[in-house]
């Protein structure tokens, strides 16, 4: 059995306690996203605010639920801020991968079971932070859809705000 | 709390429930989820294990010995299940899947062909999604409308205007006990007043056939539903009880053998209750161990496991009160004789999900999350709560192992 302090760690409870970009940007211009976890009832309401290029110039995030959720989008807002949407749609995509545990061994990616509880080896190329924090939630697999709910919903905002740009 | 105040032996009844004696990481396994679904004894599995070691055969087929004696047994489970209930025959009682896709049957069976266009339904905000999809999908469907009774800020049905809302009603789904208040509902007065107004009663009896004496008669009920894996049986089976005349003018559910008299490549007829409603091969194994589970809550007698969990549920509402004061919040009835044993709650601003996962750590397994009931959870202004629920197996010592997680809880997460 893994230990609690696997999965809370000081810097998840700092998030938790003190989110980061907490709050609401008005929209438009903001995009509004809401994530929504229909097994536990965590809500994430995300304000980003996405220039002509995908920069993410400003992001607040609302809404409510667990530690791991609550502390996951804080620290995304915190990682985000600033990034253009290549450096952003690499993070999700090595945040996602860090909290995978299923999807690894049909991408014939290696053993999808390994001994370590299923941790996946980061991707060098993108330098996780502090969010390397959050690697032990893999070893709580029913948490990981706590951990990824606010990364799913900043993927969508930038559909979306691709889906407008084409549009106008 | 004093030895003596609960009337089952608890510390024999443990002995009989094998998942009791894991060890989780240095604790022992202290379970307190059994609303979601119990724990099963010795006796149910090795029902179930003797029948595929020496009798497995489908049912209703086979001339040859054993597949007369699996026929034999499972019909036996469904006299059991009819005596257990209080049913007049066997005829009335419908082996399903579970509580769920009974209420199903009825929704779909008899909501789509007897329930008059015009006729209303009429439920409770404190459904289970179970007793609640099934009816929001034949309004999608029939334009169907749905009411509901209220509940109070105690979790009690508010039923003063009952008859003014049964004007019009042609059927009422409510449960006979919230899985998330443990409120238990008047049942027979509402079927009383919905018979007086012409409709037909059914109850969700998922939570209140495993926990006290069930009477359909003294109910006074048209249908009543539940499932066997919360009631000490195992999974994959429930029961649909059904007054004869109504499920004899029900159209057949599930379509395939078992179900039919006869087939034609021009159209078929329908096997007498209750296999008309059975299609297919039948949860047999299942039927079996459900028959051992109702031998063995039926020694331990009823009336004793329901004194039980209202003086563990007592102590519990006592003993956490005491403890921790205002930082808990617990819904539903305050007096333990108005509940089952299950008691949600909040507590601080601790969220569920690390309340429970704290509470894991030391090998005590609580319900965190909207249990199935999120209009409920709107309605007591909560997204989650965390939900503790008693059974046989259940002591004080269960109870204390909760508190003393509540503090350690609050230990990581005090804001």
């Amino acid at each position: 059995m893994a230990g609690l302090e696997d999965l809370y760690r000081e810097i998840i409870l700092d998030h938790y306690r003190s989110p980061r970009n907490r709050g609401e940007l008005p929209t438009p211009p903001a995009h509004r996203v809401e994530g929504f976890n229909p097994l536990c009832g965590d809500e994430v309401v995300l304000y980003v605010d996405i220039d002509d290029t995908g920069r993410v110039t400003d992001i607040k995030v609302d809404g409510q639920g667990c530690s791991i959720s609550q502390s996951s989008a804080s620290m995304m807002t915190a990682a985000v801020k600033g990034r253009t949407e290549a450096e952003t749609r690499d993070l999700i995509r090595a945040f996602k991968a860090m909290m995978s545990i299923h999807e690894r061994g049909l991408d014939g990616g290696g053993d999808a079971f390994d001994g370590d509880g299923g941790a996946v080896a980061p991707d060098p190329a993108v330098d996780m932070g502090e969010l390397e924090a959050l690697r032990g939630v893999v070893k709580f697999p029913v948490r990981i859809k706590c951990a990824t709910l606010s990364w799913n919903t900043l993927a969508q905002a930038f559909d979306e705000a691709r889906l407008e740009r084409a549009a106008d | 709390m004093e030895g003596g105040v609960l009337t089952l032996d608890v510390g024999s009844v443990k002995k009989d429930f094998p998942i009791l004696e894991r060890d989780m990481g240095g604790h022992r396994l202290v379970f307190l989820d059994s609303a979601a679904s119990s724990q099963k004894p010795q006796a149910v599995l090795d029902a179930m294990d003797h029948y595929y070691a020496t009798t497995h055969a489908n049912v209703h087929r086979g001339v040859y010995t054993i597949a007369e004696e699996a026929t034999q047994a499972y019909e036996a489970a469904r006299t059991k299940v009819a005596r257990f209930i209080g049913a007049p025959s066997t005829r009335g009682v419908v082996f399903t899947k579970n509580a769920t896709e009974a209420v199903n049957l009825v929704a779909h069976s008899y909501g789509r062909s007897i329930l008059a266009p015009g006729q209303a339904v009429l439920l409770s905000e404190m459904e289970h999604h179970a007793n609640l999809v099934p009816w929001l999908m034949l309004r999608e469907e029939r334009g169907t409308e749905l009411r509901f009774l209220k509940i109070d800020d105690n979790g009690q049905l508010v039923l003063d205007d009952l008859d003014r809302q049964l004007d019009g009603v042609g059927l009422v789904a409510v449960t006979a006990m919230s899985n998330v208040l443990g409120t238990l509902n008047p049942v027979a007065e509402i079927a009383a007043a919905a018979h007086a107004a012409g409709a037909v009663v059914l109850v969700d009896a998922a939570q209140s056939v495993p926990h006290a004496v069930t009477d359909v008669a003294a109910m006074g009920c048209d249908f009543l539903a539940f499932s066997s894996h919360k009631m000490c049986g195992p999974t994959g089976i429930g029961v649909l009880w059904g007054r004869e005349s109504l499920l004899e003018a029900m159209p057949a559910f599930l379509g395939g053998g078992e179900m039919i008299r006869d087939v034609r490549l021009d159209g078929w007829t329908p096997n007498e209750i209750p296999w008309k409603f059975e299609a297919g091969t039948p949860p047999i194994a299942e039927a079996i161990g459900l028959s051992a589970a109702i031998d063995y809550l039926s020694d331990l007698g009823m009336e004793a496991v329901r004194e039980h969990e209202v003086a563990l549920t007592t102590y519990a509402l006592a003993t956490l009160t005491e403890r921790h004061g205002a930082d808990l919040r617990i819904f539903g009835p305050p007096d333990a004789h108005d509940r089952g044993g299950v008691v949600s709650f909040t507590y601080r601003d601790v969220h569920p999900h690390d309340l429970s996962q704290v509470l894991d750590s030391a090998g005590v397994c609580i319900r965190a999350g909207h249990h199935c009931a999120r209009p409920l959870m709107r309605r007591l202004g909560v997204t989650a709560t965390s939900r503790a629920s008693f059974y046989v197996y259940n002591d004080e010592a269960d109870v204390d192992a909760l508190s003393g997680g509540l503090v350690a809880a609050a230990g990581i997460f005090a804001l």
